[in-house]
């Protein structure tokens, strides 16, 4: 258990039976009164983030999370199947539960999945993934401004502004913290 | 690494050691501007204690206990040394102070520490006003020591008009102006605690220095009541830029209504689950010859932030607990 004094920024805590990231801590003292923690807390499965100001003595308990390193294998009507690379042990994720993720998921990519109390609740991707064109009309002939692109879709089903070279079958790297198409993988 | 970049990451390194030895030579300016002024209005510097047998009571204050010491049992870092700095006025000494380190433990922020410097000096025959005026002195004597020109502190994005008078707002105004309730003499204490930190102190005007006097009787620590009105206590705070900087009583010297106040303190810290402390007794007898009095503790740390431009107090220290 955690007290209001080891409260601090970076600190993962439960409340509601929720995981919570603490985001922002803010120690205060009015003149001769109890001393007020005031956290910022981030919801780690939601994402959402709410106030909260505690006082002296109370009790905390700590999120008990665990990353573990793990390869995308199939997604089914069940949802998205993952295994332990190490242990070989699998587990499965909704679609909400994997979130924006699923755009940039294909077969044997490589994750790190966070666990809290045993349940898998955020995958964590490469920086870059490298994903195939399954669908894209030709750019318009001539037209080779810089800047100018068209719609592709690749083989996760997600939907990407690519330049107009590119064609249906090649490989683009994309980065996914924005999701944006990075350069064209040569094979 | 390449050799161009760890030029600069050590470069920046230094300039941090940089800022924060200019910080320490404008700390110790403004240190000895305090000890000349307060010299000049005659008041006699004095080492009290650090290491104490009894302590005040006070709910919200833990202190740092040490083992065993020469087998007299446990001692205590005084968190303030208002206990034998009143002990020495009631042996007839009139106006003294003390500067240096106290101890608070479980005090750690952006504006605390838990070995932090105070200032703490007493009148006798003097009440909380005069504390004012001798903090608005403080200020404007500091401020020219280390070149400002006593008008204006830059303080974050705000200019602060520190010439006097300060601006004096009671508790109960400021209750009403910035939280929309009358707190009377005895507010819900949790209730009145956070709306002074989450609507108060961020609401109070931050181009002038304020006084919040008249705190409500339950609220007093050991000020007296106010003669004219027994539902408010005669302390006061000062804020500055949104930093509470310094804290003082017109002293209440009634023996008997100081240890009714101190048997309540100890059922509160028994109820907050705070340790017991051996009871006060030379303290408590001291108070027959207590003439009326007046004392005031001020922040030097924070007085150095405030003036210094420093938003954090890690910065105007030489080393911070973690790595000392």
């Amino acid at each position: 258990m955690y007290d209001s004094s080891d409260l601090r920024k970076g600190l993962k805590i439960v409340i509601d039976g929720n995981p919570y990231l603490i985001t922002d801590f803010q120690f205060s003292k009015p003149g001769k009164g109890q001393a007020l923690y005031r956290c910022k807390l981030k919801n780690m499965i939601t994402g959402y983030t709410i106030d909260r100001t505690y006082r002296s003595g109370e009790k905390f308990e700590p999120a008990n999370l665990e990353e573990r390193h793990m390869q995308f294998l199939y997604k089914d009507g069940d949802g998205y199947h993952f295994m332990d690379t190490v242990k070989f042990d699998q587990v499965s994720m909704t679609e909400s539960q994997v979130g924006e993720a699923k755009n940039f998921l294909k077969e044997n990519t490589e994750v790190d999945i966070l666990f809290f109390e045993g349940n898998p609740i955020d995958v964590s991707l490469p920086i870059f993934v490298e994903l195939q064109v399954i669908k894209s009309d030709p750019g318009v002939r001539g037209d080779t401004a810089t800047g100018a692109t068209k719609p592709a879709t690749l083989e996760t089903g997600y939907e990407i502004q690519v330049p107009l070279f590119i064609e249906e079958g090649e490989v683009l790297k994309i980065d996914t913290r924005t999701g944006q198409y990075v350069e064209r993988v040569k094979k | 690494m390449t050799p161009a970049r760890a030029n600069m990451s050590s470069g920046s390194r230094n300039n941090g050691r940089v800022a924060r030895h200019e910080r320490l030579k404008i700390r110790s300016k403004i240190i000895s501007a305090i000890r000349s002024w307060l010299e000049g209005e005659g008041f006699l510097e004095v080492h009290t204690p650090i290491l104490v047998n009894t302590l005040a009571p006070e709910p919200y204050i833990e202190t740092f206990r040490t083992t065993d010491v020469h087998g007299s049992g446990s001692m205590y870092l005084i968190p303030s040394p208002e206990l034998n700095l009143k002990r020495l006025l009631s042996e007839g000494l009139n106006r003294i102070y003390q500067l240096g380190p106290v101890f608070r433990r479980g005090e750690r922020g952006d504006r605390h520490l838990p070995e932090f410097t105070m200032l703490e000096w007493y009148r006798t025959d003097a009440d909380y006003k005069d504390l004012m005026a001798d903090c608005e002195a403080i200020l404007q004597t500091t401020a020219k020591a280390i070149g400002l020109d006593g008008e204006g502190v830059v303080y974050g994005r705000n200019v602060i008009d520190i010439r006097p008078p300060f601006t004096r707002l009671t508790v109960e105004d400021a209750f009403i102006r910035y939280a929309g309730w009358c707190p009377g003499p005895w507010p819900d204490p949790n209730r009145f605690n956070e709306d002074m930190a989450t609507k108060i102190e961020p609401g109070l005007p931050k181009d002038r220095p304020i006084f919040l006097m008249d705190y409500p009787a339950s609220c007093a620590a050991m000020a007296r009541p106010k003669p004219s009105n027994p539902s408010v206590a005669e302390r006061v705070e000062l804020y500055i830029g949104g930093i509470e900087l310094a804290n003082g009583f017109s002293e209440l010297t009634d023996r008997y209504e100081l240890e009714e106040r101190f048997r309540e303190w100890t059922i509160a810290r028994k109820r907050l689950g705070f340790r017991d402390y051996p009871w006060p007794q030379r303290f408590i007898s001291c108070l027959d010859s207590l003439k009326p009095c007046a004392g005031m503790s001020l922040g030097v740390d924070r007085l150095v932030m405030l003036l210094t431009n420093t938003s954090r107090i890690d910065d105007v220290i030489a080393f911070t607990p973690e790595v000392s």
